[in-house]
Protein backbone atom coordinates (compact mmCIF):
# COMPACT_ATOMS: atom_id res chain seq x y z
CA UNK A 1 0.00 0.00 0.00
CA UNK A 2 1.17 3.90 -0.69
CA UNK A 3 2.41 5.42 2.05
CA UNK A 4 -0.72 7.39 2.82
CA UNK A 5 -2.36 3.97 3.42
CA UNK A 6 -4.02 4.20 0.20
CA UNK A 7 -4.29 1.33 -1.99
CA UNK A 8 -4.05 1.88 -5.57
CA UNK A 9 -6.49 -0.18 -8.12
CA UNK A 10 -7.07 0.07 -11.66
CA UNK A 11 -9.42 -1.33 -13.87
CA UNK A 12 -8.72 -2.44 -17.23
CA UNK A 13 -11.64 -1.40 -19.60
CA UNK A 14 -10.52 -3.52 -22.54
CA UNK A 15 -11.78 -5.11 -25.42
CA UNK A 16 -10.60 -8.51 -25.92
CA UNK A 17 -10.48 -10.43 -29.36
CA UNK A 18 -13.58 -12.97 -29.39
CA UNK A 19 -11.47 -16.55 -29.07
CA UNK A 20 -8.15 -15.42 -29.67
CA UNK A 21 -6.97 -16.56 -25.91
CA UNK A 22 -2.85 -16.42 -27.25
CA UNK A 23 -3.41 -12.22 -28.47
CA UNK A 24 -5.41 -11.90 -25.42
CA UNK A 25 -3.22 -13.11 -22.79
CA UNK A 26 -0.54 -10.93 -24.39
CA UNK A 27 -2.57 -8.05 -24.45
CA UNK A 28 -2.63 -8.82 -20.03
CA UNK A 29 0.41 -8.98 -20.16
CA UNK A 30 0.69 -5.38 -21.79
CA UNK A 31 -1.89 -3.81 -19.24
CA UNK A 32 -0.51 -5.06 -16.77
CA UNK A 33 3.22 -3.88 -17.17
CA UNK A 34 1.25 -0.05 -18.18
CA UNK A 35 -0.76 -0.87 -14.16
CA UNK A 36 2.32 -1.21 -12.67
CA UNK A 37 4.25 1.29 -14.15
CA UNK A 38 1.21 3.51 -13.21
CA UNK A 39 1.86 2.28 -9.03
CA UNK A 40 -1.72 0.30 -9.53
CA UNK A 41 -1.70 -2.73 -6.70
CA UNK A 42 -4.72 -4.67 -8.00
CA UNK A 43 -5.67 -4.56 -11.66
CA UNK A 44 -9.05 -5.82 -12.95
CA UNK A 45 -9.80 -7.59 -15.92
CA UNK A 46 -13.23 -7.73 -16.84
CA UNK A 47 -15.16 -11.17 -17.52
CA UNK A 48 -13.63 -13.47 -19.74
CA UNK A 49 -11.22 -11.43 -20.93
CA UNK A 50 -9.00 -13.64 -21.77
CA UNK A 51 -11.56 -15.09 -24.26
CA UNK A 52 -14.44 -12.47 -24.91
CA UNK A 53 -17.94 -13.27 -23.94
CA UNK A 54 -20.34 -14.46 -26.75
CA UNK A 55 -18.11 -17.45 -27.20
CA UNK A 56 -21.33 -19.82 -27.95
CA UNK A 57 -19.62 -23.08 -29.17
CA UNK A 58 -15.64 -21.77 -28.76
CA UNK A 59 -16.27 -22.08 -24.71
CA UNK A 60 -14.91 -25.54 -25.10
CA UNK A 61 -11.60 -24.54 -27.42
CA UNK A 62 -11.06 -21.23 -24.99
CA UNK A 63 -10.78 -23.48 -21.72
CA UNK A 64 -8.20 -23.27 -19.30
CA UNK A 65 -7.59 -26.18 -16.85
CA UNK A 66 -6.25 -25.52 -13.65
CA UNK A 67 -2.94 -26.92 -14.16
CA UNK A 68 -0.93 -26.33 -16.62
CA UNK A 69 1.06 -24.01 -18.84
CA UNK A 70 -1.05 -21.27 -19.28
CA UNK A 71 -2.54 -21.15 -16.00
CA UNK A 72 1.60 -20.83 -14.49
CA UNK A 73 1.86 -17.93 -17.60
CA UNK A 74 -1.56 -16.56 -15.74
CA UNK A 75 0.10 -16.96 -12.16
CA UNK A 76 3.33 -14.81 -13.29
CA UNK A 77 0.84 -11.88 -14.29
CA UNK A 78 0.97 -11.10 -10.16
CA UNK A 79 4.61 -11.32 -9.32
CA UNK A 80 3.85 -7.90 -8.88
CA UNK A 81 0.39 -6.91 -8.16
CA UNK A 82 -2.78 -7.94 -7.85
CA UNK A 83 -4.62 -8.96 -10.83
CA UNK A 84 -8.05 -10.38 -11.32
CA UNK A 85 -9.09 -11.77 -14.67
CA UNK A 86 -11.75 -14.05 -16.26
CA UNK A 87 -11.45 -16.94 -18.39
CA UNK A 88 -13.26 -20.34 -18.99
CA UNK A 89 -12.16 -23.22 -16.49
CA UNK A 90 -12.38 -26.91 -17.37
CA UNK A 91 -12.32 -28.49 -14.53
CA UNK A 92 -10.99 -32.24 -14.42
CA UNK A 93 -14.57 -33.20 -15.21
CA UNK A 94 -15.14 -31.74 -18.29
CA UNK A 95 -17.10 -29.16 -16.84
CA UNK A 96 -16.71 -25.10 -18.28
CA UNK A 97 -17.15 -22.39 -16.09
CA UNK A 98 -17.14 -19.11 -16.72
CA UNK A 99 -14.87 -18.16 -13.65
CA UNK A 100 -13.50 -14.99 -12.16
CA UNK A 101 -9.83 -15.95 -11.15
CA UNK A 102 -7.58 -13.33 -8.16
CA UNK A 103 -3.73 -14.20 -8.39
CA UNK A 104 -1.27 -12.72 -6.01
CA UNK A 105 2.49 -12.81 -5.43
CA UNK A 106 2.61 -15.31 -8.17
CA UNK A 107 -0.65 -17.67 -7.15
CA UNK A 108 -3.82 -18.20 -7.47
CA UNK A 109 -5.78 -17.22 -4.48
CA UNK A 110 -9.21 -17.57 -5.22
CA UNK A 111 -11.58 -18.64 -8.16
CA UNK A 112 -14.92 -17.37 -8.01
CA UNK A 113 -17.08 -19.26 -11.01
CA UNK A 114 -20.34 -17.28 -11.61
CA UNK A 115 -23.14 -19.02 -10.33
CA UNK A 116 -26.10 -16.69 -12.27
CA UNK A 117 -25.79 -17.55 -15.77
CA UNK A 118 -28.17 -15.59 -18.05
CA UNK A 119 -29.99 -17.47 -20.31
CA UNK A 120 -32.56 -15.10 -21.90
CA UNK A 121 -33.09 -12.62 -24.49
CA UNK A 122 -29.52 -11.99 -26.37
CA UNK A 123 -28.41 -14.38 -23.47
CA UNK A 124 -27.12 -17.85 -23.89
CA UNK A 125 -24.49 -18.61 -21.27
CA UNK A 126 -26.42 -22.13 -19.61
CA UNK A 127 -26.00 -23.31 -23.24
CA UNK A 128 -22.19 -24.03 -22.54
CA UNK A 129 -21.35 -23.35 -19.17
CA UNK A 130 -21.65 -24.91 -16.09
CA UNK A 131 -23.03 -22.95 -12.79
CA UNK A 132 -21.16 -22.26 -9.82
CA UNK A 133 -22.76 -23.36 -6.71
CA UNK A 134 -21.32 -20.79 -3.90
CA UNK A 135 -20.61 -17.23 -2.63
CA UNK A 136 -16.96 -16.95 -0.76
CA UNK A 137 -14.80 -14.11 0.23
CA UNK A 138 -11.40 -14.58 0.63
CA UNK A 139 -8.66 -12.82 2.21
CA UNK A 140 -6.14 -10.32 0.26
CA UNK A 141 -2.95 -8.11 1.27
CA UNK A 142 -5.71 -5.14 1.40
CA UNK A 143 -8.37 -6.70 3.20
CA UNK A 144 -11.15 -9.29 3.14
CA UNK A 145 -12.94 -9.39 -0.89
CA UNK A 146 -15.71 -11.02 -2.65
CA UNK A 147 -16.16 -11.72 -6.33
CA UNK A 148 -19.18 -11.76 -8.34
CA UNK A 149 -19.49 -11.64 -12.29
CA UNK A 150 -21.93 -9.39 -13.80
CA UNK A 151 -24.93 -10.97 -13.98
CA UNK A 152 -24.61 -12.66 -10.09
CA UNK A 153 -25.17 -8.86 -9.04
CA UNK A 154 -28.93 -8.90 -10.38
CA UNK A 155 -29.52 -11.53 -7.22
CA UNK A 156 -29.24 -9.58 -3.88
CA UNK A 157 -28.95 -12.59 -2.14
CA UNK A 158 -25.12 -12.43 -4.37
CA UNK A 159 -23.63 -9.02 -2.57
CA UNK A 160 -25.52 -9.84 0.83
CA UNK A 161 -24.10 -13.14 1.67
CA UNK A 162 -20.25 -11.47 1.19
CA UNK A 163 -21.38 -8.56 3.20
CA UNK A 164 -22.37 -11.14 5.84
CA UNK A 165 -18.78 -12.42 5.50
CA UNK A 166 -17.83 -9.07 6.20
CA UNK A 167 -15.73 -8.07 2.84
CA UNK A 168 -14.36 -4.45 2.65
CA UNK A 169 -14.72 -4.85 -1.20
CA UNK A 170 -16.98 -6.34 -3.77
CA UNK A 171 -15.28 -6.97 -6.94
CA UNK A 172 -17.55 -7.11 -9.90
CA UNK A 173 -15.67 -8.15 -13.85
CA UNK A 174 -18.29 -7.90 -16.41
CA UNK A 175 -19.35 -8.18 -19.89
CA UNK A 176 -22.38 -6.08 -20.25
CA UNK A 177 -23.92 -5.37 -23.69
CA UNK A 178 -25.33 -1.73 -23.95
CA UNK A 179 -29.15 -1.70 -25.07
CA UNK A 180 -32.07 0.64 -24.22
CA UNK A 181 -31.81 4.08 -26.13
CA UNK A 182 -34.22 6.63 -25.25
CA UNK A 183 -33.73 10.13 -25.00
CA UNK A 184 -31.60 9.78 -22.14
CA UNK A 185 -27.81 10.62 -22.44
CA UNK A 186 -26.89 6.68 -21.08
CA UNK A 187 -28.23 3.42 -22.40
CA UNK A 188 -30.56 1.73 -20.30
CA UNK A 189 -28.14 -0.65 -18.92
CA UNK A 190 -25.64 2.05 -18.46
CA UNK A 191 -28.34 3.54 -15.80
CA UNK A 192 -29.16 0.13 -14.26
CA UNK A 193 -25.70 -0.88 -13.24
CA UNK A 194 -25.12 2.68 -12.04
CA UNK A 195 -27.94 2.13 -9.73
CA UNK A 196 -27.29 -1.51 -8.66
CA UNK A 197 -23.33 -1.01 -7.82
CA UNK A 198 -24.01 2.26 -5.53
CA UNK A 199 -27.26 0.72 -4.01
CA UNK A 200 -24.87 -2.31 -2.73
CA UNK A 201 -21.68 -0.23 -1.87
CA UNK A 202 -23.96 1.87 0.01
CA UNK A 203 -26.07 -0.25 1.72
CA UNK A 204 -23.74 -2.89 1.94
CA UNK A 205 -20.73 -0.30 3.41
CA UNK A 206 -18.44 -1.55 1.20
CA UNK A 207 -15.96 -0.90 -1.73
CA UNK A 208 -17.58 -1.76 -5.14
CA UNK A 209 -14.88 -2.00 -8.07
CA UNK A 210 -17.19 -2.27 -11.54
CA UNK A 211 -14.81 -3.61 -14.30
CA UNK A 212 -16.73 -3.32 -17.96
CA UNK A 213 -15.40 -4.70 -20.42
CA UNK A 214 -15.65 -2.08 -24.16
CA UNK A 215 -15.82 -3.54 -28.36
CA UNK A 216 -18.35 -5.15 -30.11
CA UNK A 217 -19.18 -8.27 -30.72
CA UNK A 218 -21.81 -9.61 -33.13
CA UNK A 219 -23.15 -6.45 -33.38
CA UNK A 220 -23.75 -6.07 -29.60
CA UNK A 221 -21.85 -2.79 -28.07
CA UNK A 222 -20.10 -3.13 -24.03
CA UNK A 223 -20.62 -0.15 -22.80
CA UNK A 224 -18.14 0.25 -20.47
CA UNK A 225 -18.98 2.51 -17.76
CA UNK A 226 -16.29 1.05 -15.04
CA UNK A 227 -16.89 2.45 -11.84
CA UNK A 228 -15.33 2.50 -8.36
CA UNK A 229 -17.43 3.03 -5.36
CA UNK A 230 -16.57 4.15 -1.51
CA UNK A 231 -18.39 2.49 1.38
CA UNK A 232 -20.59 5.65 1.55
CA UNK A 233 -21.99 5.51 -2.46
CA UNK A 234 -19.48 8.07 -3.46
CA UNK A 235 -18.07 7.23 -6.85
CA UNK A 236 -14.81 7.55 -6.63
CA UNK A 237 -13.92 6.79 -9.90
CA UNK A 238 -15.55 6.55 -13.07
CA UNK A 239 -14.92 5.60 -16.86
CA UNK A 240 -17.82 7.82 -18.66
CA UNK A 241 -17.26 6.73 -21.89
CA UNK A 242 -16.69 3.09 -24.13
CA UNK A 243 -13.13 3.71 -25.02
CA UNK A 244 -10.40 1.21 -23.84
CA UNK A 245 -9.26 2.71 -20.17
CA UNK A 246 -6.99 1.92 -17.13
CA UNK A 247 -8.78 3.57 -14.54
CA UNK A 248 -6.78 4.12 -11.55
CA UNK A 249 -8.23 5.00 -8.26
CA UNK A 250 -7.18 5.42 -4.72
CA UNK A 251 -8.65 3.82 -2.02
CA UNK A 252 -8.92 4.74 1.93
CA UNK A 253 -9.35 1.48 3.40
CA UNK A 254 -10.23 2.78 6.11
CA UNK A 255 -13.32 4.59 5.23
CA UNK A 256 -15.04 0.76 5.28
CA UNK A 257 -14.63 1.57 9.21
CA UNK A 258 -15.42 4.68 9.86
CA UNK A 259 -18.60 3.76 7.33
CA UNK A 260 -19.76 1.57 9.43
CA UNK A 261 -19.28 3.16 12.19
CA UNK A 262 -21.07 6.33 11.27
CA UNK A 263 -23.85 3.85 9.71
CA UNK A 264 -23.90 0.32 11.67
CA UNK A 265 -25.97 -1.60 8.70
CA UNK A 266 -23.96 -4.65 9.17
CA UNK A 267 -23.49 -4.72 13.08
CA UNK A 268 -27.61 -4.58 13.41
CA UNK A 269 -28.28 -6.46 10.31
CA UNK A 270 -30.15 -9.92 11.46
CA UNK A 271 -29.08 -12.81 9.87
CA UNK A 272 -30.91 -15.09 12.41
CA UNK A 273 -34.01 -13.56 11.30
CA UNK A 274 -32.83 -13.63 7.73
CA UNK A 275 -31.69 -17.27 7.55
CA UNK A 276 -35.49 -18.29 9.45
CA UNK A 277 -37.65 -16.51 7.73
CA UNK A 278 -35.84 -18.07 4.49
CA UNK A 279 -36.00 -21.23 5.96
CA UNK A 280 -39.92 -20.72 6.79
CA UNK A 281 -40.36 -19.27 3.00
CA UNK A 282 -38.63 -22.68 1.72
CA UNK A 283 -40.78 -24.58 3.41
CA UNK A 284 -44.11 -23.12 2.48
CA UNK A 285 -42.40 -23.46 -1.01
CA UNK A 286 -41.64 -27.43 -0.65
CA UNK A 287 -45.13 -28.00 1.17
CA UNK A 288 -47.37 -27.13 -1.47
CA UNK A 289 -49.18 -29.87 -2.68
CA UNK A 290 -48.83 -29.48 -6.40
CA UNK B 1 -57.50 2.93 -38.73
CA UNK B 2 -57.95 4.85 -35.23
CA UNK B 3 -55.71 5.15 -32.37
CA UNK B 4 -56.27 6.92 -29.23
CA UNK B 5 -54.88 10.48 -28.75
CA UNK B 6 -51.73 9.65 -26.57
CA UNK B 7 -50.65 7.28 -29.91
CA UNK B 8 -50.90 10.14 -32.17
CA UNK B 9 -47.98 12.52 -31.20
CA UNK B 10 -45.56 12.90 -34.41
CA UNK B 11 -42.94 11.06 -32.53
CA UNK B 12 -44.24 8.32 -30.18
CA UNK B 13 -42.09 9.09 -26.87
CA UNK B 14 -41.52 5.65 -26.82
CA UNK B 15 -39.24 5.80 -29.47
CA UNK B 16 -37.48 8.44 -29.22
CA UNK B 17 -33.80 8.74 -29.15
CA UNK B 18 -30.92 10.60 -28.07
CA UNK B 19 -29.45 10.57 -31.47
CA UNK B 20 -25.47 11.34 -30.12
CA UNK B 21 -25.47 8.16 -28.19
CA UNK B 22 -26.98 6.34 -30.73
CA UNK B 23 -24.45 7.79 -33.35
CA UNK B 24 -21.19 7.30 -31.30
CA UNK B 25 -23.06 3.59 -30.77
CA UNK B 26 -23.46 3.35 -34.56
CA UNK B 27 -20.29 5.11 -35.43
CA UNK B 28 -18.10 2.55 -33.28
CA UNK B 29 -19.93 -0.75 -34.94
CA UNK B 30 -18.90 0.02 -38.36
CA UNK B 31 -15.47 1.46 -37.10
CA UNK B 32 -14.73 -2.18 -34.95
CA UNK B 33 -16.58 -4.24 -37.62
CA UNK B 34 -15.14 -3.30 -40.79
CA UNK B 35 -11.21 -2.79 -39.49
CA UNK B 36 -11.81 -6.20 -37.01
CA UNK B 37 -12.38 -8.55 -40.27
CA UNK B 38 -9.26 -6.46 -42.02
CA UNK B 39 -11.14 -3.73 -44.33
CA UNK B 40 -10.88 -0.51 -44.16
CA UNK B 41 -13.50 0.52 -47.00
CA UNK B 42 -17.20 0.21 -47.44
CA UNK B 43 -19.62 0.32 -50.80
CA UNK B 44 -23.21 0.69 -50.63
CA UNK B 45 -26.05 1.78 -52.72
CA UNK B 46 -27.09 4.82 -52.17
CA UNK B 47 -30.85 5.39 -53.22
CA UNK B 48 -30.81 9.11 -52.37
CA UNK B 49 -33.37 7.70 -49.95
CA UNK B 50 -32.94 8.47 -46.07
CA UNK B 51 -31.90 4.93 -45.03
CA UNK B 52 -28.81 5.18 -47.07
CA UNK B 53 -28.14 8.17 -46.87
CA UNK B 54 -27.76 8.16 -43.14
CA UNK B 55 -25.43 4.75 -43.56
CA UNK B 56 -23.43 7.22 -46.24
CA UNK B 57 -23.37 9.36 -43.33
CA UNK B 58 -22.35 7.22 -40.76
CA UNK B 59 -19.69 5.09 -42.56
CA UNK B 60 -17.94 8.54 -43.89
CA UNK B 61 -17.54 9.49 -40.05
CA UNK B 62 -16.67 5.94 -38.93
CA UNK B 63 -14.51 5.19 -41.71
CA UNK B 64 -13.33 8.55 -43.23
CA UNK B 65 -15.26 10.20 -46.65
CA UNK B 66 -12.42 8.76 -48.85
CA UNK B 67 -13.16 5.04 -47.54
CA UNK B 68 -17.18 5.12 -48.81
CA UNK B 69 -17.97 4.44 -52.03
CA UNK B 70 -21.50 4.82 -52.72
CA UNK B 71 -23.37 3.24 -56.07
CA UNK B 72 -25.58 5.23 -57.33
CA UNK B 73 -27.71 2.48 -59.67
CA UNK B 74 -31.14 4.19 -61.39
CA UNK B 75 -33.11 2.28 -63.98
CA UNK B 76 -35.04 4.14 -66.63
CA UNK B 77 -38.05 4.61 -64.23
CA UNK B 78 -36.72 5.76 -61.18
CA UNK B 79 -37.30 9.21 -60.14
CA UNK B 80 -34.68 11.60 -61.01
CA UNK B 81 -35.17 13.46 -58.26
CA UNK B 82 -33.50 10.38 -55.85
CA UNK B 83 -30.31 10.77 -58.33
CA UNK B 84 -30.16 14.52 -57.68
CA UNK B 85 -30.96 13.36 -53.97
CA UNK B 86 -27.78 11.14 -53.64
CA UNK B 87 -25.31 13.15 -55.58
CA UNK B 88 -26.26 16.25 -52.83
CA UNK B 89 -25.28 13.50 -50.05
CA UNK B 90 -22.18 12.21 -52.16
CA UNK B 91 -21.06 15.80 -52.28
CA UNK B 92 -21.96 16.65 -48.81
CA UNK B 93 -20.05 13.78 -47.62
CA UNK B 94 -16.86 13.93 -50.24
CA UNK B 95 -17.31 9.98 -50.38
CA UNK B 96 -16.25 8.06 -53.80
CA UNK B 97 -19.59 7.28 -56.37
CA UNK B 98 -20.14 5.01 -59.16
CA UNK B 99 -23.09 5.68 -61.17
CA UNK B 100 -24.40 2.60 -62.78
CA UNK B 101 -27.78 2.79 -64.77
CA UNK B 102 -29.51 -1.03 -64.60
CA UNK B 103 -31.65 -0.33 -66.72
CA UNK B 104 -29.79 -2.46 -69.66
CA UNK B 105 -29.50 -5.12 -68.07
CA UNK B 106 -32.84 -5.71 -66.47
CA UNK B 107 -34.47 -5.03 -70.16
CA UNK B 108 -32.05 -7.41 -71.89
CA UNK B 109 -33.38 -9.83 -69.16
CA UNK B 110 -37.37 -8.65 -69.07
CA UNK B 111 -37.50 -9.23 -72.79
CA UNK B 112 -37.64 -12.96 -72.62
CA UNK B 113 -40.17 -12.41 -69.74
CA UNK B 114 -42.01 -9.47 -71.17
CA UNK B 115 -45.12 -10.69 -68.98
CA UNK B 116 -43.73 -10.21 -65.57
CA UNK B 117 -45.55 -7.61 -62.91
CA UNK B 118 -44.03 -5.13 -61.24
CA UNK B 119 -43.17 -6.08 -58.33
CA UNK B 120 -41.39 -9.61 -60.12
CA UNK B 121 -39.64 -6.74 -61.66
CA UNK B 122 -38.72 -4.63 -58.32
CA UNK B 123 -37.11 -7.61 -57.21
CA UNK B 124 -34.89 -8.39 -59.92
CA UNK B 125 -33.61 -4.46 -59.84
CA UNK B 126 -32.96 -4.92 -56.34
CA UNK B 127 -31.07 -8.46 -56.62
CA UNK B 128 -29.45 -7.14 -59.88
CA UNK B 129 -28.19 -3.87 -57.45
CA UNK B 130 -27.17 -6.65 -54.66
CA UNK B 131 -25.19 -8.08 -57.37
CA UNK B 132 -23.23 -5.02 -58.16
CA UNK B 133 -22.54 -4.45 -54.92
CA UNK B 134 -21.09 -7.45 -54.07
CA UNK B 135 -18.74 -7.27 -57.99
CA UNK B 136 -17.59 -3.82 -56.44
CA UNK B 137 -17.10 -4.68 -52.74
CA UNK B 138 -14.94 -7.36 -54.44
CA UNK B 139 -13.16 -4.81 -56.78
CA UNK B 140 -12.62 -2.53 -54.20
CA UNK B 141 -11.50 -4.42 -51.17
CA UNK B 142 -14.72 -3.24 -49.39
CA UNK B 143 -17.65 -4.85 -46.96
CA UNK B 144 -21.20 -4.19 -48.34
CA UNK B 145 -22.83 -1.94 -45.35
CA UNK B 146 -26.65 -2.70 -45.70
CA UNK B 147 -29.48 -0.03 -44.47
CA UNK B 148 -32.51 -2.20 -44.50
CA UNK B 149 -34.06 -0.76 -40.94
CA UNK B 150 -36.20 -2.43 -37.98
CA UNK B 151 -39.56 -2.08 -39.51
CA UNK B 152 -38.52 -2.72 -43.14
CA UNK B 153 -36.89 -5.75 -41.57
CA UNK B 154 -39.86 -6.82 -39.24
CA UNK B 155 -42.03 -6.30 -42.05
CA UNK B 156 -40.78 -8.16 -44.78
CA UNK B 157 -40.57 -4.94 -46.98
CA UNK B 158 -37.76 -5.78 -48.80
CA UNK B 159 -35.95 -8.44 -50.96
CA UNK B 160 -34.59 -11.15 -49.74
CA UNK B 161 -30.84 -11.59 -51.31
CA UNK B 162 -31.91 -8.16 -52.84
CA UNK B 163 -31.62 -4.83 -50.42
CA UNK B 164 -31.32 -7.40 -47.69
CA UNK B 165 -28.39 -8.36 -48.37
CA UNK B 166 -25.04 -6.97 -46.59
CA UNK B 167 -22.07 -7.82 -44.41
CA UNK B 168 -22.93 -5.73 -41.82
CA UNK B 169 -26.13 -3.22 -40.78
CA UNK B 170 -25.78 -0.44 -38.91
CA UNK B 171 -29.53 0.77 -39.12
CA UNK B 172 -31.04 -2.91 -38.33
CA UNK B 173 -32.57 -2.16 -35.26
CA UNK B 174 -33.55 1.50 -35.66
CA UNK B 175 -37.25 1.93 -36.10
CA UNK B 176 -37.54 4.40 -38.98
CA UNK B 177 -39.24 6.62 -36.96
CA UNK B 178 -35.95 6.62 -34.82
CA UNK B 179 -34.01 6.53 -38.34
CA UNK B 180 -35.58 9.66 -39.07
CA UNK B 181 -34.46 11.34 -35.79
CA UNK B 182 -30.85 9.90 -36.23
CA UNK B 183 -30.59 11.11 -39.89
CA UNK B 184 -32.05 14.24 -39.17
CA UNK B 185 -29.46 15.08 -36.52
CA UNK B 186 -26.29 13.87 -38.09
CA UNK B 187 -26.87 16.46 -41.25
CA UNK B 188 -28.85 14.43 -43.46
CA UNK B 189 -30.37 17.13 -46.01
CA UNK B 190 -34.10 17.92 -44.74
CA UNK B 191 -35.51 17.46 -48.23
CA UNK B 192 -34.22 14.10 -48.22
CA UNK B 193 -35.11 13.22 -44.19
CA UNK B 194 -38.79 14.59 -45.22
CA UNK B 195 -39.63 13.48 -48.55
CA UNK B 196 -42.03 10.42 -48.79
CA UNK B 197 -40.32 7.09 -48.30
CA UNK B 198 -40.16 5.17 -51.53
CA UNK B 199 -38.35 2.12 -53.14
CA UNK B 200 -38.16 3.44 -56.23
CA UNK B 201 -39.33 1.42 -58.65
CA UNK B 202 -41.01 3.89 -60.44
CA UNK B 203 -41.97 7.31 -59.93
CA UNK B 204 -44.50 8.37 -57.33
CA UNK B 205 -44.11 5.22 -55.47
CA UNK B 206 -45.04 5.22 -51.94
CA UNK B 207 -44.16 2.75 -49.11
CA UNK B 208 -47.12 4.07 -47.13
CA UNK B 209 -49.34 3.61 -49.82
CA UNK B 210 -48.19 -0.35 -50.57
CA UNK B 211 -48.15 -0.98 -46.94
CA UNK B 212 -51.63 0.65 -46.17
CA UNK B 213 -50.17 2.64 -43.00
CA UNK B 214 -48.48 4.97 -42.22
CA UNK B 215 -44.60 4.15 -40.51
CA UNK B 216 -45.26 6.22 -37.38
CA UNK B 217 -48.48 4.19 -36.46
CA UNK B 218 -46.43 1.50 -37.94
CA UNK B 219 -43.67 1.91 -35.49
CA UNK B 220 -46.03 2.59 -32.19
CA UNK B 221 -47.78 -1.10 -32.96
CA UNK B 222 -44.46 -2.95 -33.52
CA UNK B 223 -42.68 -1.16 -30.19
CA UNK B 224 -45.63 -2.66 -28.49
CA UNK B 225 -45.65 -6.10 -30.10
CA UNK B 226 -41.99 -6.69 -30.57
CA UNK B 227 -40.25 -4.87 -28.13
CA UNK B 228 -42.91 -4.77 -25.37
CA UNK B 229 -44.50 -8.29 -26.28
CA UNK B 230 -48.08 -6.85 -25.47
CA UNK B 231 -50.75 -9.67 -26.27
CA UNK B 232 -53.05 -8.97 -29.28
CA UNK B 233 -55.72 -8.19 -26.21
CA UNK B 234 -53.55 -5.56 -24.61
CA UNK B 235 -52.38 -4.01 -28.30
CA UNK B 236 -56.72 -3.84 -29.04
CA UNK B 237 -56.91 -2.45 -25.18
CA UNK B 238 -54.22 0.17 -26.22
CA UNK B 239 -56.47 1.35 -29.33
CA UNK B 240 -55.36 0.11 -32.50
CA UNK B 241 -57.63 -0.87 -34.73
CA UNK B 242 -57.77 -5.00 -34.84
CA UNK B 243 -58.00 -5.10 -38.85
CA UNK B 244 -54.50 -3.14 -38.42
CA UNK B 245 -53.28 -5.32 -35.59
CA UNK B 246 -54.01 -8.29 -37.61
CA UNK B 247 -52.59 -7.14 -40.89
CA UNK B 248 -49.29 -6.31 -39.13
CA UNK B 249 -48.86 -9.30 -36.99
CA UNK B 250 -49.18 -11.71 -39.92
CA UNK B 251 -46.26 -9.41 -42.08
CA UNK B 252 -44.03 -10.29 -39.21
CA UNK B 253 -44.83 -13.89 -39.04
CA UNK B 254 -45.41 -14.70 -43.10
CA UNK B 255 -41.82 -12.50 -43.31
CA UNK B 256 -39.50 -14.80 -40.69
CA UNK B 257 -38.32 -16.63 -43.74
CA UNK B 258 -36.34 -13.45 -45.30
CA UNK B 259 -34.40 -13.00 -41.80
CA UNK B 260 -33.08 -16.57 -41.30
CA UNK B 261 -30.53 -18.66 -43.28
CA UNK B 262 -32.34 -21.10 -45.37
CA UNK B 263 -33.55 -24.15 -43.85
CA UNK B 264 -31.15 -26.94 -43.55
CA UNK B 265 -32.12 -30.56 -43.57
CA UNK B 266 -30.89 -32.25 -40.57
CA UNK B 267 -28.87 -35.22 -40.94
CA UNK B 268 -25.67 -35.06 -38.76
CA UNK B 269 -24.89 -34.31 -34.74
CA UNK B 270 -23.74 -30.98 -35.72
CA UNK B 271 -25.45 -28.98 -38.39
CA UNK B 272 -24.74 -25.40 -39.35
CA UNK B 273 -26.72 -22.89 -37.25
CA UNK B 274 -28.66 -25.54 -35.57
CA UNK B 275 -26.05 -27.37 -33.23
CA UNK B 276 -22.66 -26.02 -35.00
CA UNK B 277 -23.30 -22.58 -33.41
CA UNK B 278 -19.63 -20.22 -34.03
CA UNK B 279 -19.78 -16.32 -33.22
CA UNK B 280 -19.75 -14.36 -36.18
CA UNK B 281 -16.59 -12.50 -34.80
CA UNK B 282 -14.84 -15.74 -34.76
CA UNK B 283 -11.27 -14.72 -33.84
CA UNK B 284 -11.66 -11.03 -34.16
Amino acid sequence: MSPDGRLAVGLVQMDPALGDRARNLERHRQWVRQAATAGVELLVFPELSLTGYFLKDLVAESAIPFEGAIMNELRGLSDGLDVVLGAVIEEPDHRYFNASLYFSQGELVHVHRKVYLPTYGMFDEHRYFAAGDRFRSFKTGFGRAGMLVCEDIWHLSSAYILSLEGVDMIICPSSSPGRGVTTDERLGTAESYGLVCRTYAQFLTTFFLYCNRVGYEDGANFWGGSMVIGPNGDIIAQQEDAGEALVLAKLDLGEVRRERLANPLLRDERLELTINELRRVWHERTRKPF
Amino acid sequence: MSAPASLSEPVFPSLRINPELVRGILVGFIRNEVRKVGFERVVLGLSGGVDSSLVATLAAEALGADNVLALIMPYKTSDPKSKSDALQVVQQLGIHHLEIDISPQIDAYFARFPDADQKRRGNKMARERMTILYDQSWGWRALVIGTSNKTELLLGYGTIYGDMASAINPVGDLYKTQLWQLADAVGVPTSIVQKAPSADLWAGQSDETELGFQYRMIDQLLYYLVDRRYSVEELKRLGFDEAFIVDIVRRVRDNQYKRRLPVIAKLSSRTIDRDFRYPRDWGH
